[in-house]
């Protein structure tokens, strides 16, 4: 974003609304909490503990944050192409099925060579997933919100098709899933931690979107496309190549996402990989206002909320998925913070005190 | 049921109220719509108002239905001064209006159509009563229309028919109707206005039309006043008065255009060449029919016409908004279909009309909204791939100040400036290039001020003189005849008249625009 001394405004109107919503989010569930007979402040500290108390709820939360950050852009670039998409959970799944695809293939290259080959198969697999998404809406005007919704559930149905028949493991009886990828073509971690490498990309996909849609040409033009077809096409871009280009990097982040779930979590794939990461990433990119940087944050925090589940069960006796509700709620408050924008007087804009200074121009 | 039959016993004996207008003036800021105008609706007529766009014959009828409040001046109804606040007010005093665009419910059936539309209704519809009473109410009826199809399945004429019967349901005797034939084809507009005139003939009702088309007053009007830039320009009855007449009533004296300084080109190229042009409106149906036309460098062709006969589309497959459908455009002699690349190679630039609709990003800056047309060229970006910001910026500064645009700042989004200043925007943009060849404007100059217009008149002839190709479409003759070296008239999707400007002849310009 073009930072300006005049626009500082405008600036702190897009991180306190966000963060305002988070908190009236967070009143609002401990009322919640409340009426289900525990202790707000306690399950607050609660949610603190599990999520962030320890190196050890750290590591948990990270782990969880990486597969968000990679399914937020799913969401969050084809925004700025004025495209509401939520298919982001059935390009994770499908991700997930070519990385397990390429990494049973093959088996017994070098592990580097495994790695890159199910990244690869995952990033086509979820772009080419989300990008017929962006064909059906440019070239037949179909829409892209019910088309990627629905196609989850092919994205699924295709998932348990495939591990409970032609690519079931047979040893695999509880849970069908696919034969396992070797351990050692198995994503490592961090250093000194459980962390595996997802983290890495997930922030990473998130500097490029950030970098592709601020300060390139291809942003711009996706932005402009976004803010109003009609210029863009009397400023002659090409929105049908736009539209297909970024719902396929946008299925592709998905997409690797579901390969991280695979090559460093699950180790195969099964009904595990659709474990909701897709939804929550729609949720990520809606708080982050669709800006990848501020994604990578938000996507730690929800990571946190999601890793205290199990502690709201056994410490507060609250169901397991009072954290949904926690979602749901911060999901209603920052739809209707959106509404919020520019209507609130000490974000306006005051006409410019400091006169523009002409620079040297020929024109 | 007690209301239809005093509705119809008082059929033949009630006569339509008189409508007086007494010198009514209307004032938008600085722009006076409607200055010391008058008319005359005598009961039982059929009365047409005619005038150019913008000659004031929409605000003169919202002050009559109350929309909106004029600034001096008497409605007067029955001989009686009548204030009229809201289209409610109207209906009181029996004056309803038909709009240009269908207001009907399209999954709803015209009877449910027809109750929805009363200005008292109950908490609770009696639909046997409701439907006996409009069963009786269609058989008095100018023209009849199925009770029970939804709308949705009416052909445009029966939809238009609905409208108007809806005023007739709601008792109105003065009917006001605004362009009510622009949405038919002539032999739909041509039954429902004859059905129409034999109403008013038996006395039933009193019609103010607002019509552009010269056959259609001939053949249904009584009696005419005609408006002139929100001036009172004529009124007489139509029987005394010839088509020249009444054109050079709309049109005014040939006004001088103010000499412009327009050098003499020895050598010209043909830069665009339109052969043969189709394309569809948004309803699919047809909008050019054929159109060719070629423009050369160094001239400004204009073309003029009412709007609504496919200038607008014209306009949006220039600009690739709008695909054709049949028919090539070509520029410089090649094959143009309005990609980024031919835009640059060829130079070709766009002034459209609504330019925060057609030419801006609102929530995008003014600097980067004036970067549109260099955003992926040196020196705004790098390798055609990296934005160098600091140059967009630098541009942005300069052409603020050149083209005085008035913004907070250069990051304040176009969408919060004023429109004189949003389009300056666009104005800086496409004009700031010195590579111009050529330059496609549609109305440049609508809704801005008497000094900007005169500014952008003069950016334009300059680009002419500088040897650009200038295709200029405009609704406002005074500034064709001012600007143009040829001109032309458009009318139903092609041309229907050109010449060149000193030829020009007034009164038929007049007739083909109004398609006669």
């Amino acid at each position: 974003m073009m930072l300006d001394r005049e626009t500082w405004r405008r600036n702190l109107e897009s991180i306190c609304l966000p963060v305002g919503a988070l908190l009236l989010s967070l009143v609002l569930f401990g009322l919640f909490c409340a009426f289900a007979g525990a202790n707000p402040f306690g399950v607050y500290e609660s949610i603190y503990t599990a999520a962030f108390g320890s190196s050890r709820a750290w590591q948990n939360t990270l782990i969880r944050a990486a597969p968000l950050m990679l399914t937020s852009l799913c969401t969050l670039l084809p925004a700025h192409l004025g495209l509401t998409i939520i298919g982001n959970e059935g390009a994770l799944v499908v991700g997930g099925l070519g990385a397990i695809a390429a990494g049973l293939t093959l088996q017994g290259n070098a592990p580097l060579v495994v790695q890159i080959g199910m990244a690869l198969a995952a990033l086509i697999c979820g772009g080419v997933w989300i990008g017929l998404v962006g064909f059906l809406r440019h070239y037949r005007g179909v829409n892209e919100t019910i088309s990627s919704l629905l196609m989850n559930y092919i994205a699924i149905a295709l998932l348990n098709h495939l591990v409970s028949g032609p690519w079931r493991d047979p040893s695999s009886l509880n849970k069908p899933s696919s034969f396992p990828i070797a351990n050692a073509d198995l994503l490592g971690t961090l250093p000194g931690t459980r962390i595996h490498y997802g983290l890495v990309y997930g922030i990473i996909a998130c500097v490029l979107a950030y970098i592709l849609i601020k300060r390139t040409t291809f942003g711009f033009a996706a932005r402009t496309a976004g803010g109003n077809i009609r210029a863009a096409r009397i400023a002659g871009l090409p929105v049908g190549q736009l539209t297909l280009a970024i719902c396929f990097l946008a299925g592709s982040c998905a997409g690797l996402a579901g390969m991280v779930e695979v090559a460093a979590v699950h180790g195969r794939a099964n009904e595990s990989l659709n474990a909701n990461y897709g939804y929550s990433g729609i949720l990520v990119a809606f708080i982050a206002r669709q800006n990848p940087l501020a994604a990578t944050a938000i996507a730690v925090i929800l990571g946190g909320i999601l890793t205290s589940g199990g502690i709201l069960q056994r410490a507060h006796n609250l169901p397991d998925a009072t954290v949904l509700v926690f979602q749901g709620i911060v999901f209603l408050v920052v739809m209707y913070s959106e509404s919020l924008f520019g209507r609130l007087s000490i974000f306006k804009e005051r006409p410019g005190t400091r006169k523009v200074k002409p620079a040297a121009v020929q024109v | 049921m007690n209301t239809t039959l005093t509705h119809q016993s008082h059929t033949e004996v009630l006569v339509p109220p008189e409508l007086e207008v007494v010198r009514m003036t209307k004032k938008f800021g600085h722009l006076t719509a409607l200055d010391d105008v008058s008319l005359h609706l005598r009961p039982g007529t059929f009365h047409a108002l005619l005038g150019e766009n913008g000659a004031g014959k929409s605000t003169l009828v919202k002050c009559i239905m109350g929309f909106y409040r004029p600034d001096h001046g008497d409605v007067i109804v029955d001989r009686h001064s009548r204030t009229i606040d809201s289209p409610r007010d109207a209906h009181r005093y029996g004056i309803g209006m038909v709009y240009q665009h269908f207001t009907s419910v399209p999954a709803m059936t015209v009877a449910e159509n027809l109750v929805l539309s009363r200005y008292e209704t109950s908490n609770f519809i009696n639909w046997k009563q409701e439907l006996q009473a409009l069963d009786t109410f269609m058989e008095t009826a100018p023209f009849q229309v199925p009770l029970s199809t939804p709308v949705s399945q009416l052909a445009a004429g029966q939809k238009q028919k609905l409208e108007i019967l809806k005023q007739i349901y709601l008792k109105a005797r003065i009917l006001i109707l605004d362009e009510p034939t622009s949405v038919l084809t002539p032999q739909e507009a041509d039954e429902v206005l004859g059905l129409l005139r034999e109403t008013v003939t038996q006395g039933r009702l009193s019609v103010l039309i607002i019509s552009h088309k010269f056959r259609e007053v001939t053949a249904f009007c009584d009696e005419i006043t005609v408006l002139r830039k929100g001036k009172f320009a004529g009124t007489g009855l139509v029987k005394n008065l010839s088509i020249a007449d009444m054109s050079e009533m709309m049109m005014g004296e040939r006004r001088q255009p103010k000499p412009v300084h327009k050098t003499t080109h020895l050598q010209q190229n043909p830069i665009l060449q339109i052969q043969q042009l189709h394309a569809h409106k948004d309803n699919g149906a047809e909008a050019l029919a054929g159109l060719s036309l070629t423009v050369q460098s160094g001239e400004i062709l204009g073309i003029a016409g009412i709007s609504g006969n496919g200038q607008r589309e014209l306009v949006e497959v220039l600009a690739g908004q709008r695909p054709a459908t049949q028919g090539q455009i070509l520029v410089n002699s090649e094959v143009y279909r309005s990609t980024r690349a031919e835009m640059y190679r060829h130079r070709v630039y766009t002034l459209p009309e609504e330019p925060l609709r057609n030419a801006c990003v609102p929530h995008m800056s003014v600097a980067e909204n004036l970067a549109l047309r260099t955003f992926d060229r040196p020196p705004q970006s790098k390798a055609g791939v990296w934005l160098v910001l600091k140059m967009i910026r630098q541009m942005a500064a300069g052409l603020i100040d050149t083209f005085k645009i008035k913004t907070p700042s250069a990051e304040t989004p176009v969408g919060n400036l004023s429109g004189g200043n949003v389009q300056r925007t666009v104005l800086a943009r496409e004009l700031s290039s010195e590579r111009i060849q050529l330059l496609i404007a549609a109305n440049p100059c609508f809704g801005l001020d008497f000094a900007a217009v005169e500014d952008i008149h003069g950016q334009i002839l300059a680009a002419r003189n500088q040897n650009v190709a200038v295709l200029l479409v405009s609704e406002d003759l005074d500034e064709l005849l001012k600007l143009a070296d040829r001109i032309t008239v458009m009318s139903e999707g092609r041309l229907v008249y050109e010449s060149a400007i000193a030829e020009a002849d007034f009164a038929t310009i007049g007739r083909s625009m109004a398609g006669h």
